[in-house]
């Protein structure tokens, strides 16, 4: 049953915020997380400047993970409680993942000098785990916690798939970040996980409808039919671009040095939209919508006042860090 | 062990091994603006040095709380369902409010306060610094709202079951909020200043010569000195304000078998829970009532008057254990105070007592929280949910793995961090100029020294203006 007034849009408003939140966490914390599995082991210096150039803003960038998590516990806590029981032991791992990645700024700089090349690896492999964690977790949200061999395999898929995904997006970070050889590398890297990642999103794109009804209806037996076709074109457009924009590197005056991470942007963005539509409005697939695990409209209301006061403030500060740390990463001083 | 036991075990190892690094940070913070401030005030660049060194140490103590502060915001779904499920209506927003107002600030300006004092003006880089510290004090507001509002629940009304707010202001300053939000602010200033004093202590045993440590310690001392009569003033209001909402966790502490007047304090003793006496005790009569009721002859309730109280001995043990690092605090600031005071310097024997006394707060604020948390028991919100009614029902076998996970993980970086805070400290003694470098390693590494080389430059010529 579907209410109506606040109760039926409050919820709709609350979904969206968390949407938002989780889609600022995968491009933010996703090029963080590439630029980690990315880490080279034949070069300490390239080690250094990958994580100098994601070092000022990993932390304001895990915080949007918090956040998403943090309005699914508000808005919808039956929801929050059915889906973290049924990944108790996936969120374990990239909790793992994610501590060892976060200590290992720090130690590698400030433990003792033999110790560095195994916080690297630390840093390498929980940001490793956390994606790996994160992808396989998303699989298994989207079968709707099916305890099946498709199921399992499904989110199999879609853990290499965020895999590629995080991998292309901090790629694509780095050739907007940095020059000289590492550029080169990263362009190398940036394509290569670009095409897995488009491979990946074809392969999910058509497993999907196969085992859903659902989403098979919502996406060929809706009249909007044509409309939607505007998605995969416009990913097909994204990629294409990226391709040749690559395959040409490097331009001379580093001309559109940020076309691969716009680019990334573009996908990720159009890919959750299209995630987005084909559950909406349910927050479990196929098992409870956002109407069902929604908390009392006391307590959205209260957060949605502060939300809408503080939100924008935190985009507005948070750009005004990116600006402060615009252009290419030099400096490997911490401070 | 089943699910429930392995439950409290993992979140008791989760927050007890969250909260050393912000009750660090908290105070820490507002020490590096004091820093920041005296720099920008007097020009002198010792209180830079200052700040540089203990800026790291402020990183990696903030890192360390970030990740396993982020553990702790998935332990209420994975492992206590029935939490959200009766209160989510209230820490739900709570939660969310220090998310958007504490996590997001901090960690933004976190970024510029660590990486761009070559970048922003040193107005910007002060502002940073104290929004940051602003920002930890908010975080520590809105938690401990909301565990106060567990502890002392007010403002909200029951229907089937589920908590539903009727006035924010009163969830939010609930009867042992503002104790309790002061009692820790405090605790985490006396944390950070015994800290600050022993990690400087240690660089002037290694025969660092420079001003900075020396200034450093008297910092911390002179702050741990001024703190400590403060927090006891408040300690023992906090203390009054249980007895009044909490009486049977206020028996607990005392282990108070009957309902006596004039009761004993109890200096030491074995509590008894079967038998409900206490074994072995050495007693100041009256002493009890004198500190709770301000009347040598007033009536204390005892644990005999509550159907359900929290088990007496770890309550009773930790409540001692904090008074008594409390009572050495105040000891060795007063007197190192007044000998720094007098003679300028600190014998060696001070040096090594303040080393050894680096982490006395943590020690102290883990009794004290056992006291607060356990001292609840049973039950996780007061009068209204039960421990043991709102666990999960996962597998105990999972859960054995998830603890296993967290337990070795905490084991390795809780070494290596105490290990890592005295390697800087030596590492801050061989160099000429140690707070201009990130490590000695980058020292030697070709592509660095020029960045160290730039520095210099910056700076003499910023001192030739």
């Amino acid at each position: 049953m579907i209410p109506t007034g606040e109760a039926y849009w409050l919820p709709v408003i609350f979904i969206a915020l968390m949407g938002l939140a989780f889609l600022m966490y995968a491009v933010l914390d996703g090029y963080d997380l590439g630029v980690g599995i990315l880490l080279p082991n034949n070069s300490e210096s390239q080690r250094d400047t990958m994580i100098a150039s994601i070092g000022p803003f990993w932390d304001a960038n895990e915080t949007w993970l918090v956040l998403g998590v943090g309005i699914l516990l508000i808005a919808f806590p039956s929801a929050h409680n059915v889906i973290l029981f049924h990944l108790y032991l996936p969120v374990t791992f990239m909790l793992g993942g994610l501590i060892l990645r976060g200590v290992a700024f720090d130690f590698r700089a400030k433990a003792p000098a033999h110790d560095k090349r195994l916080w690297d690896y630390a840093f390498k492999g929980g940001s490793l785990l956390a994606t790996l964690s994160q992808g396989y977790m998303l699989g298994l949200f989207v079968m709707g916690f099916e305890r099946s061999a498709i199921a399992y395999a499904f989110a199999v898929l879609s853990a290499v798939c965020v895999t590629a995904g995080y991998s292309f997006i901090g790629a694509a970070w780095l050739v907007m970040k940095t020059e000289g050889t590492l550029q080169m590398r990263a362009a190398r890297w940036a394509r290569i996980c670009l095409w897995l990642t488009a491979l990946g999103l074809f392969v999910v794109s058509l497993v999907n409808p196969l085992t859903s009804a659902n989403v098979f209806e919502k996406w060929f037996g809706s009249s909007l039919g044509i409309f939607l076709l505007i998605i995969p074109l416009a990913v097909f457009f994204a990629v294409m671009t990226v391709d040749r924009y690559l395959a040409r590197f490097p331009h001379s005056g580093d001309f559109g040095c940020w076309i691969p991470f716009v680019g990334a942007l573009a996908v990720f963005i159009l890919s959750f939209a299209a995630l987005g539509y084909s559950f909406f409005p349910q927050v479990v697939p196929g098992k409870m919508t956002i109407w069902e695990a929604a908390s009392a409209t006391e307590s959205l209301w209260f957060i949605l006042y502060g939300a809408m006061i503080v939100l924008p403030a935190i985009i507005l500060y948070t750009f005004y860090a990116y600006r402060v740390f615009w252009g290419k990463t030099r400096e490997l001083t911490y401070y | 062990m089943d699910t429930f036991l392995l439950s409290r075990i993992q979140f008791a190892a989760n927050i007890s091994f969250h909260i050393l690094f912000p009750s660090i940070t908290i105070a820490l913070c507002w020490f590096l603006l004091y820093f920041r401030v005296q720099h920008n005030r007097t020009g002198d660049e010792v209180w830079m040095r200052c700040y540089r060194f203990w800026v790291k140490i402020f990183a990696l103590s903030f890192a360390l709380g970030v990740v396993s502060g982020i553990t702790m915001s998935f332990q209420f779904g994975t492992n206590w369902p029935g939490y959200m499920e009766t209160v989510g209506n209230i820490a739900g927003p709570l939660l969310g409010y220090e998310v958007l107002t504490a996590f997001f600030l901090e960690a933004t300006f976190l970024g510029i306060m660590l990486f761009g004092i070559n970048r922003v003006s040193p107005r910007m880089h002060t502002l940073a610094t104290f929004l940051v510290a602003v920002g930890t004090s908010l975080s520590a507001f809105w938690i401990l709202a909301l565990n106060s509002w567990m502890q002392t629940p007010a403002g909200f009304e029951m229907r089937d079951g589920v908590a539903f707010p009727l006035s924010w202001s009163q969830i939010i300053f609930n009867p042992s909020m503002p104790y309790r939000v002061t009692h820790m602010l405090l605790a985490s200033g006396l944390t950070a200043a015994f800290l600050i004093a022993g990690i400087s202590a240690y660089r002037l045993l290694k025969g660092d010569h420079k001003p900075a440590p020396r200034l450093a310690l008297k910092a911390g001392l002179f702050a741990a000195a001024v703190l400590i009569p403060l927090q006891v003033l408040v300690g023992d209001m906090h203390g009054l304000n249980t007895l009044e909402h909490q009486p049977a966790k206020i028996a607990a502490m005392e282990a108070i078998w009957e309902t006596t007047e004039g009761a004993p304090f109890t200096i030491f003793a074995l509590p008894d829970e079967i038998n409900q006496l206490n074994r072995f005790a050495l007693e100041i009569p009256g002493a009890a009532s004198f500190i709770l009721t301000h009347d040598w002859r007033g009536e204390v309730k005892g644990l005999n008057e509550f159907a359900e109280h929290p088990p007496v001995m770890p309550v009773f043990f930790s409540f001692r254990l904090m008074v008594g690092i409390g009572m050495l605090m105040w000891l060795v600031a007063w007197s190192f105070s007044w000998l720094l005071w007098r003679k300028k310097s600190l014998p060696n024997w001070a040096l090594r007592t303040l080393v050894t006394m680096s982490f006395s707060g943590w020690v102290a604020i883990l009794a004290g929280w056992y006291v607060s948390e356990i001292g609840r028991q049973p039950y996780l919100v007061s009068g209204i949910l039960k421990t043991s009614d709102a666990v999960t029902s996962v597998a105990p076998e999972n859960v054995g793995i998830s603890l296993m996970i967290y337990l070795s993980l905490y084991a390795v970086l809780l070494v290596a961090y105490i290990r890592t805070l005295f390697v800087m400290a030596r590492k801050s003694v061989l160099v000429d100029r140690p707070e201009d470098l990130v490590t000695l390693q980058e020292r030697h590494n070709p592509l660095t020294q020029q960045t160290a080389h730039t520095q210099q430059t910056a700076e003499s010529t910023g001192a030739a203006r």
